[in-house]
């Protein structure tokens, strides 16, 4: 068996450090691993984000996501992810990403005129 | 208030002016500031420490009811301040999270708590004495607290406005059962209000403290107040908070201790004494009469917890090294 000082004097420091891409400093190495959580509210929503909190492992951080968010029936499931495993886009890439959709009316219902004789469509 | 005193940084270099103005442009139409956004560097450390400090605060504020949990009156009484407590753990939670997406650590926070380069609001270095005192805290001090947190709620900063949001929707609960309390106990036996009234007696001044000095000895918040940082003036807010709170006690049959309140038909609110400032520096130094406690049971929780974090952390990094392992 391993001892906790074994593993911790072992970590490779040739590996990449994990950045979290969600805020703005890759957490620290002396904390546990941060998790975001989300949570379906009710039965046929979607999950919704919530937070996120620090835990050691899933199992953990589901069982604390449940005592932070979900104290007042909040929620009938709740999926954890750590941070560092979620890729994000870029504020500043706000404009390539989302621009073209702009000039594209067309995509919207309301951009056909339909006569009214026609009725309800 | 849970953030008192939080001057503006405007210590910041030579910044972009250009960027600086797109930045306030973003703050007046009303648009978030999400984590990865530019900020101002003052920006950020402000909140940092404003954040921080409103953290610091719903952490240290369970020391003053937790020391009730093993003496309530009845099971439900105890069950109930036990559902408050535990509230109070989730929003300091809910608000580091939300300054952690400044760039600061969770540890570094609690760190700056424990070497006194943060604060926690000046209100829980008061003891609570008796029974009574759970419902002056949950009624007044809570009360007090949702006055500026409901308008914080619209804060320009995306993670903390939606904190107070979550924060401010459990809140009224924690009032309305202060509230409870201080009515039965003041509807009770000659004995039972008279400790309702002590209560009341000694959480009345420094609850009006939690919303800071007045305005004209107030720098630094015109900066803040741009930034949409600050909502409100704290004689505005504390005015608010003591023409809701009178009829309140008024109901209660208790007595609000300024022998100079009295209702000012002309502005529409009370007239009433404020609060002994010097006081409320000294307790901010450092000098109240439980600040020595609470801060060494805070240092005592983290110490006695050490072994814990340290243990889930190596268990965390064996599975990060077990997983990375797998994988190459």
């Amino acid at each position: 068996m391993t001892s906790p000082k074994d593993d911790s004097s072992s970590t490779n420091p040739q590996a990449p450090q994990p950045v979290n891409q969600l805020a703005n400093q890759p957490t620290s190495q002396n904390e546990w691993p941060l998790w975001e959580v989300f949570i379906r509210g009710q039965h046929g929503m979607s999950h919704r984000h919530f937070g996120s909190l620090h835990a050691a492992n899933a199992e953990m951080a589901i069982k604390n996501a449940r005592d932070v968010y979900t104290r007042r029936n909040e929620g009938v499931s709740i999926w954890v992810v750590q941070a560092n495993d979620i890729t994000a886009s870029s504020p500043s890439d706000k404009g390539p990403l989302y621009e073209p959709a702009e000039d594209k009316v067309y995509r919207h219902p309301s951009f056909y005129k339909i006569p009214d004789d026609i009725g309800a469509m | 208030m849970y953030a008192q005193l939080i001057k503006a940084d405007t210590s910041q270099r030579e910044e972009d002016a250009a960027r600086t103005q797109a930045f306030q442009r973003r703050i007046d139409a009303g648009e978030k500031i999400e984590p990865k956004d530019w900020m101002p560097e003052g920006y950020r450390r402000t909140l940092i420490r404003q954040i921080g400090q409103h953290a610091h605060s719903e952490i240290v504020g369970q020391l003053p009811e937790g020391n009730w949990i093993s003496r309530a009156p009845t099971l439900e009484r105890k069950t109930i301040l036990l559902a408050k407590v535990q509230d109070e753990a989730g929003h300091g939670l809910y608000l580091y999270c939300a300054a952690e997406t400044l760039g600061v650590s969770r540890d570094e926070m609690t760190e700056m708590l424990l070497d006194e380069r943060m604060k926690y609001s000046s209100i829980f270095n008061y003891p609570t004495l008796t029974w009574a005192d759970m419902g002056a805290v949950g009624w007044l001090v809570d009360g007090a607290a949702i006055m500026n947190q409901v308008p914080l709620q619209r804060t320009s900063y995306g993670p903390y406005a939606r904190a107070m949001i979550r924060i401010c929707k459990e809140e009224s609960f924690h009032q309305r059962q202060g509230f409870d309390i201080m009515n039965q106990l003041a509807k009770g036996t000659p004995a039972q209000k008279t400790m309702a009234q002590n209560a009341l007696d000694r959480f009345w001044y420094p609850a009006l403290m939690m919303f800071g000095p007045p305005d004209s000895d107030s720098v630094h918040s015109e900066q803040n107040m741009a930034w949409k940082i600050k909502m409100n003036g704290n004689d505005e807010l504390r005015q608010k908070f003591v023409d809701l709170t009178v009829p309140q006690a008024e109901y209660l049959g208790l007595t609000i201790p300024d022998e100079t309140l009295q209702w000012n038909e002309e502005k529409g609110g009370y007239d009433f004494a404020g609060p002994d400032w010097g006081e409320f520096f000294d307790v901010i130094k450092g000098n109240g009469p439980c600040n020595k406690e609470r801060l060494e049971a805070r240092r005592k929780a983290w110490e006695d917890g050490a072994w814990v974090r340290d243990g889930l952390l190596a268990h965390a990094k064996k599975k990060a090294r077990r997983a990375a392992q797998e994988a190459a």
